[in-house]
This record gives structure tokens, C-alpha cells and sequence, in this order.
């Protein structure tokens, strides 16, 4: 089983985990987005994009539809829980943090406004990550329950990108006295072993998302 | 208030494709619901209580737990009546009619959506990219009568209802978005689907939906004007 990826994609590290947390041995293929290879395009042809899981010859992609596939394929340490409410709720929790608004820009590429713009998206931001830590999270340890599952994975760009998209943007939306429980999920997530292990360098994540909010706002 | 009890409820709207498919997977499961229609663009106290972080319809209302997202209650329909399978079984299958699914939802949709309502070149770039898409979508037909196979299953209802409102958006907007030349599979396919009695019968009043149409898009030329 190979995996394409691109560093620093959240959504690759989506599956990166499922497959720690599953322990599976998987290879780890890199891809440069800016010169794709002709095997992503084979194994991908209608989005041309990462992550890509190929499985006996036979290809995956759309992180969420992956995730489920592994769950399926590999029901050891399950991701999801056996109820079929509880289930569906992951499900609808773990599409949110995806789920983009046509009219708003999405999470990841708020660190490339600025502005006015930049405000209103900093405030709906907030708003979201309230819905989240309320109503998705509540008193739970993690968004699944009292383990890591395919909600936790599919918001892991919380506990891994989005200081460091804040620090790039000079925001800050996940203010500690505002978000108790979500501070308290990041530190959790971290280090859960298959996900400590897992983690983009912080350093190399800040000069990357820098460096692409440098060139967005220039052009 | 809080639905019939042990049973089924579902919070709909009469002109929402969303509400329709969940429609269908209860349909096909033979699943008894009782139906509440929402008056939107006013939404009932209920629908906010269901679903007060999207405050949108379909909710799937069953022993007294909301659930909300069409393809996230279709799957729970699937899970919760095992009969008429609407997933294949095998995880392979399972994540190729996800993965249609999520690329009609995300490519096809919000496209017929500005070829409808927008007007000038952007109207015409967008019925062209929801026509490539459409042909995309084709491809996951692979030859097969329906997506689900010789049945009809998850697939075919998540995308079916495109057939139907894309006909009536290109007459009302003025653009071509169902090309049988570039998707004759895909055409033979729609034709059939919403044909088939158990998805006809669902379908809202072809008149009153057309009118409706016309409705929404005078709002919205008018809207572009201003």
C-alpha cells in the first residue's frame, strides 16, 4: 500500500494517522505539487491532487472517503464508534471543519487576507471553532469520546496548523481563556502515540505558511 | 413536539433536492416517517432546535435524535435498516460511491447553480464546466445500467435529482446543461432513473416546481441588477 502526500497538507496527515493508529505499514510517496508525476495523475484524474491511498493496484482519494475506506478495510482500533447515531454524528462533525461556505474564504486560507476582509473572516473563524468546541467537543476528552477517532483526525489541522497559520497571519482566533476545552484536545491529540510521532515541523510549517502569505498578498 | 417517538421524523422542504434524496433512501428501505414540512424561507422552532449550526432541512428525526447532512442521514438510513442495501459492500466500491458523490455535491452542483444564476460569459464558463463534469461523472457509470449496478443504490439517488432540476434550470436560465450528445450514457441513465415509479412518485409537482424555478430566477436577475 503506497500513499502520495505533499508536505505540509493537513489532509494528508489525515491519513497518516489512520494508518499509525491502525498500525499499518504503508510507503510514503512524496509528490511536489508544483511537477506532479504521471502516477498521481494516473491515480487521480479527476482532482489531480493528495492524498492519494493506493491499496492492491487500486486508488483512493478524497481524505474522508479514505479515512472510511481504511476503517473498513481495517477494523482493528476503530476510528469510528458502533452506534450508528454516534457514527453518523462523527460523520457530520468531521465534514464541518471541511465544508466551505461558497461566499467565505475556508479556514486554511485565511492567512492569505488581509484587511477588512481578513476581520470578518477572523470572526466567523472564531464563531466556527465555538460550534466546535461546544457542541462537537462538549465535555468529551476527545471529539469521538474517550478515544481518538476519525472526528479528532479530520480536525487535527486544529491542533497542528492552526497556531502556526495564526502566527503567520497575525491573528489569534484560538485565544487560551476563550478556548478551554479545545486547548486542553490540542494537548491530548499531540500526544496520542501514531500522531506524536506525526507531526509537521513547527519551524519549517512557519517559514512555509510565511512565505505563501507573503507571495499571495504580493500578487 | 419532539417527533413521534420511537418513529421517524423528517423535516423537509417540498423544492429541495437534499430532502428528496433522503426521501428516496427511506423509500427504498420502506421505512415509515411522518413528514414536516418547512415554510421556508421561515424556519420552524423545531428545525432550529434540530439543527441549530446549519439551520438547514433535511433533519432526520429518529427516536427523538436529530440528525442533519443528507448523505450523513442516507448513511445512517443504510446502517440503521439493513435491508435493500444503498452502499455496496465492498469498502472499495463503498469509497468510489463516496467519492462520486462528494465530486457531484462539490463540481456539479455548485456549477449548475452559477450557470442558473448568473448571466454573460460567467454563465457561460459555468454551464461549460457543468457540462465537463457531468461527462466526468459519466465515467463512474463504468457500462453499468445504474451506479448501484442492475440496482439502483447510494449513488443513484445522491446525484439523481440533478437529472431533473438541471432540465428545468437550462429551460428557465436559457443555457444548455444536460448535453445528450456529450453525456448519452449519463442521459439514458437519468432518464430511467426518474422513471422508475418508487423515484417518480417522490418527485414534487413538475408545474409547480417550474414555476418556482422561474420565481427564484426573476429574484435573482433582478438581484444582479441592483
Amino acid at each position: 500500500m503506497d500513499r502520495s502526500g505533499a508536505w505540509p497538507s493537513a489532509f494528508c496527515y489525515r491519513v497518516l494517522w489512520a494508518l499509525n493508529l491502525k498500525s499499518l505499514k504503508y510507503e510514503y510517496l512524496e509528490e511536489d505539487l508544483a511537477n506532479k508525476t504521471d502516477l498521481l495523475l494516473q491515480y487521480n484524474p479527476v482532482y489531480k491532487k493528495v492524498p492519494v491511498l493506493v491499496h492492491g493496484g487500486k486508488p483512493i482519494s478524497e481524505s474522508l472517503v479514505i479515512l472510511e475506506y481504511i476503517e473498513e478495510t481495517w477494523p482493528q482500533n476503530p476510528l469510528l464508534p458502533q452506534d450508528p447515531y454516534d457514527r453518523a454524528m462523527a460523520r457530520f462533525w468531521a465534514k464541518f471543519g471541511d465544508d466551505k461556505d461558497s461566499e467565505e474564504p475556508s479556514f486554511m486560507a485565511i492567512f492569505i487576507i488581509v484587511g477588512e476582509e481578513q476581520e470578518k473572516a477572523a470572526k466567523e473563524a472564531k464563531e466556527q471553532l465555538k460550534i466546535l468546541e461546544e457542541q462537537a467537543l462538549g465535555e468529551k476528552k476527545f471529539f469521538c469520546g474517550n478515544r481518538i477517532g476519525l472526528t479528532d483526525i479530520a480536525l487535527g489541522w486544529i491542533a497542528g496548523w492552526l497556531d502556526v497559520i495564526e502566527e503567520a497571519a497575525g491573528l489569534n482566533l484560538l485565544e487560551a481563556e476563550s478556548f478551554l476545552r479545545l486547548h486542553a484536545w490540542i494537548q491530548r491529540f499531540k500526544e496520542v502515540p501514531g500522531i506524536k510521532e506525526q507531526l509537521p515541523d513547527r519551524h519549517e510549517m512557519l517559514i512555509y505558511y510565511k512565505q505563501k502569505r507573503e507571495m499571495f498578498i504580493a500578487s | 413536539m419532539a417527533g413521534n417517538g420511537d418513529g421517524v421524523t423528517l423535516l423537509g422542504y417540498w423544492a429541495s433536492p437534499y430532502a428528496l434524496r433522503v426521501i428516496w433512501a427511506l423509500k427504498l428501505k420502506e421505512v415509515h416517517y411522518e413528514y414536516r414540512e418547512e415554510h421556508l424561507p421561515d424556519k420552524s422552532p423545531m428545525l432550529l432546535q434540530y439543527n441549530p449550526v446549519h439551520k438547514k432541512i433535511p433533519v432526520l428525526v429518529h427516536k427523538g435524535k436529530p440528525l442533519a447532512e443528507s448523505l450523513v442521514i442516507i448513511e445512517y438510513i443504510d446502517e440503521v435498516w439493513k435491508h435493500n442495501p444503498l452502499l455496496p459492500q465492498d469498502p472499495y466500491h463503498r469509497a468510489k460511491a463516496r467519492f462520486w458523490a462528494k465530486f457531484a455535491d462539490e463540481k456539479c452542483v455548485p456549477a449548475m447553480f452559477r450557470a442558473f444564476s448568473k448571466v454573460g460569459e460567467e454563465q457561460v464558463q459555468a454551464a461549460k464546466e457543468l457540462r465537463e463534469n457531468l461527462k466526468t461523472l459519466e465515467s463512474a457509470l463504468e457500462g453499468k445500467q445504474y451506479f448501484g449496478g442492475e440496482t439502483i443504490g447510494f449513488l443513484d439517488i445522491a446525484v439523481g435529482w440533478i437529472g431533473c432540476w438541471a432540465r428545468m434550470n437550462e429551460e428557465v436560465a436559457g443555457v444548455n446543461m444536460i448535453d445528450a450528445e456529450m453525456i448519452p450514457l449519463l442521459s439514458v441513465w437519468f432518464q430511467k432513473f426518474l422513471e422508475l415509479p418508487i423515484i417518480k412518485e417522490c418527485l414534487p409537482p413538475q408545474d409547480k416546481l417550474l414555476a418556482h424555478t422561474k420565481e427564484f430566477h426573476k429574484m435573482l436577475m433582478m438581484a444582479a441588477l441592483t
